[in-house]
């Protein structure tokens, strides 16, 4: 009995690898880890024509066998079986460009010289003749000496001819399998690059000038002036539509709670179990999850933003601001990643290929403001800053909610400004980028991006948060408090609180902030959580609901210390999964230690400058 | 003989190809992905497009891709312009 034939799918960045990998594997994907490394490690299944299941791993996109990242190197192991906890494949899916051949012929070339079994999917072949371009796949084929099959992924051209080819490709004995030759033992590049330029050119039946269709756009999108305005109405697009458009599912979920726990306090007698499922769980969980419609929404963005190709456009525009604090404009996307979560963001990191750049970007990635910072700027925004406007169309409310993501982006550039001069200083790194054609993102592959998000937002909220709050309710209600005493004060968590309060007190925080700060260090969004059910637990016969937390909020914060509260947040290092992120990033406990440190010194002089002078402010 | 001509000083959409590039010029990591990307003696360039007047990243196509680059780069690699 032997395991799965493994069939790797490797190739160029841009060459159309992952809609290839969807449309082959479709839905039933796994997502994980390569061990000791934070690559990602998509696999799928894949039934042959003859009834064979085999396993198909999509590879990180690569310009050569000789790796300039840490995404590279995991396709350079793979292919050549040195990768720990990874089988060598028994065959190569090796996916070219069609219309951009004599690139990717080149790692095409070094791919089969590896001596594994090869099928060459020559993608995007209708792109190809939309530009003009006319191939001969029969004279490729015969150049490389391998099967050379023209597909569309993303309109499901061309699957069962390379499905039949690899059924033919894979054979049963694995006896006979030879490990792959030394890939140093190879050409130099350039020597490839011109035979890859030969070959291209051979198998070029007819050829007219590049693709106009995408340089109209790029005069516009790249342009100075218009490149600069167009990307703004995108970003504003986008944080609006996170807003507004959010509203209707998410009052539909909070309802959807409120209906729960409405139901489990008609039914259940009243005993602790009761109170942990309606006070703990319910409120805790629920005050969180009402969240997923604007993460999904502003995922949805950022998804559609890269599969159109527009992101590295955007890169291109902000390489100019990123390069005066230091930072390539490469850096901008994984910053921009880091307005929904900071996690993806710091792994987005992995295509800068400077160290200290790429280092420097990870250090400041947490200062975006995430999308766990919204349940907690929402709600103490919507419960202590007026409702009026400032001006026609201003309202007050949407003013402190900008300027609270634009603290968040002037620290983190001040912050690269400095880490640049000292503790990461070293030569500015280069900006070089291959800029892919224009395409319309395929709805499959953004639902199927937007599934894999959801989910890890739902198992977070269903682990991480629902512990969290479970213990955080068996803290804050035992030991039960005499008459008279608040709850909230004698149990354990109070203690604990009064604890921290002592640190905080002097930066405007009262007891119930000192309490929603241990659980917020679980995830930021947490905190509402955390406060929500402190107060069902003090006073539980409060009705239930966002407006009764806006009403105890009103009672018992004051603005200073609501506005203290908020810039801590724009700061404070408030998630555990970002620092273990950091740390597996930078392969040790030093960066992360030092991020937290600078983040929670930043959060600390923030807040209390800013409670002083809410204060002097007679606020 | 006339003076070199550097991609960066490339007017915009004259083809042109590749003379020579000033390897001493970039950084090893900078010359690898340079060759990785493409360029080498030869290859027909092109600017497409700058980002902004001053010191932006210039956008440029290399046989039928197109790649960014900051101008220094750009300024290390010689071109000669072909007659249109």
């Amino acid at each position: 009995m032997t395991s799965t034939p493994l069939v790797a799918l490797v190739g160029n960045p841009n060459a159309g690898k992952s809609a290839l990998f969807n449309a082959l594997t479709g839905a039933r994907q796994k997502v994980g880890n390569y061990p000791g490394v934070t690559v990602e490690r998509h696999s799928g299944k894949l039934v042959l024509p003859d009834g064979r299941i085999v396993e198909l791993v999509d590879l990180p996109g690569a310009y050569s066998l000789e790796p300039s990242s840490p995404d590279e190197r995991v396709t350079r192991d793979v292919v050549t079986g040195a990768q720990i906890g990874e089988r060598l494949p028994d065959a190569l899916i090796v996916v070219v460009d069609a219309s951009n051949l004599d690139n990717h012929l080149r790692f095409a070339l070094q791919l089969i010289a590896l001596g594994l079994p090869v099928v060459v999917a020559l993608n995007m072949i209708d792109l190809a003749a939309r530009d003009g371009l006319t191939l001969d796949p029969v004279k490729l084929s015969a150049e490389l000496g391998v099967p050379v099959i023209p597909t569309v992924a993303v309109r499901r051209r061309g699957l069962d001819e390379v499905k039949a080819t690899l059924s033919g490709l894979i054979v049963e004995s694995a006896a006979i399998r030879l490990r792959p030759s030394d890939p140093a033992i190879g050409e130099d590049i350039v020597t490839l690059q011109r035979r890859a330029r030969k070959i291209a050119l051979g198998a070029t039946v007819s050829e007219a000038p590049v693709r106009r269709w995408t340089h109209a756009l790029d005069a516009v999108a790249l342009h100075p002036v218009w490149g600069v305005l167009l990307l703004m109405v995108i970003l504003f697009t986008m944080f609006q539509a996170v807003f507004s458009w959010a509203t209707v599912p998410a009052d539909a979920i909070s309802a959807g709670i409120a209906w729960a726990q409405e139901s489990i306090r008609a039914t259940l007698p009243d005993t602790p179990l009761r109170s942990l499922l309606t006070d703990g769980l319910l409120a805790g969980v629920g005050a969180v999850i009402v969240f997923l419609p604007q993460i999904l929404i502003l995922f949805a963005f950022i998804l559609v933003l890269e599969a159109s190709g527009y992101m590295v456009r955007a890169a291109f525009l902000m390489d100019r601001v990123m390069a005066s604090v230091g930072l390539s404009g490469r850096a901008f996307i994984p910053l921009l990643s880091s307005f929904a979560c900071a996690v993806p963001g710091i792994m987005a990191t992995r295509t800068i290929e400077d160290e200290k750049d790429r280092l420097t970007t990870i250090l400041i990635a947490p200062l975006m403001t995430c999308s766990a910072r919204l349940p907690v700027y929402t709600l103490v925004i919507g419960a202590l800053i007026p409702d009026r406007h400032v001006l026609p169309f201003v309202g007050l409310q949407g003013l402190v909610m900008f300027a609270l993501y634009i603290m968040g982006l002037v620290g983190a550039f001040v912050v690269a400004l400095v880490l640049r001069r000292t503790v990461t200083a070293g030569v500015s790194s280069g900006f070089m980028m291959e800029m892919p054609k224009y395409q319309m993102p395929r709805l499959r592959d953004v639902a199927i991006g937007l599934w894999s998000r959801a989910e890890i937002f739902l198992k977070r909220a269903g682990t991480t948060i629902a512990l969290t709050i479970v213990l955080l309710w068996v803290l804050a209600s035992y030991p039960v408090a005499p008459a008279g005493q608040k709850q909230s004060e004698y149990s354990i968590a109070g203690r604990i609180a009064s604890g921290i309060e002592v640190v905080v007190r002097p930066i405007g925080f009262n007891h119930d902030i000192a309490l929603a700060l241990l659980p917020a260090m679980a995830a930021r969004e947490a905190a509402v959580g955390a406060i929500a059910t402190v107060y069902s637990i003090d006073n539980p016969d409060d009705p239930r609901g966002d407006n009764q937390l806006r009403r105890n909020l009103q009672a018992r914060w004051s603005l200073p210390t609501a506005l203290a509260f908020l810039m801590w947040f724009v700061f404070a290092p408030q998630c555990i999964s970002t620092i273990a992120v950091t740390r597996r990033e930078t392969n040790g406990w030093k960066w992360p230690a030092f991020m937290v440190g600078y983040l929670f010194a930043l959060a600390y002089i923030a807040a209390g400058a800013t409670y002083w002078a809410a204060i002097g402010l007679g606020l | 003989m006339k003076p070199p001509l550097s991609l960066e000083s490339l007017p915009q959409r004259q083809c042109a190809t590749v003379a020579t590039i000033d390897w001493s010029h970039l950084s090893t990591p900078e010359a690898r992905r340079l060759r990785e990307l493409g360029f080498d003696e030869g290859v027909g360039v092109e600017v497409l497009h700058r980002a902004s007047l001053g010191k932006g990243p210039i956008a440029c196509r290399i046989g039928r891709m197109t790649v960014a680059l900051r101008r220094a780069v750009a300024g290390a690699i010689f071109v000669s312009p072909v007659a249109q």
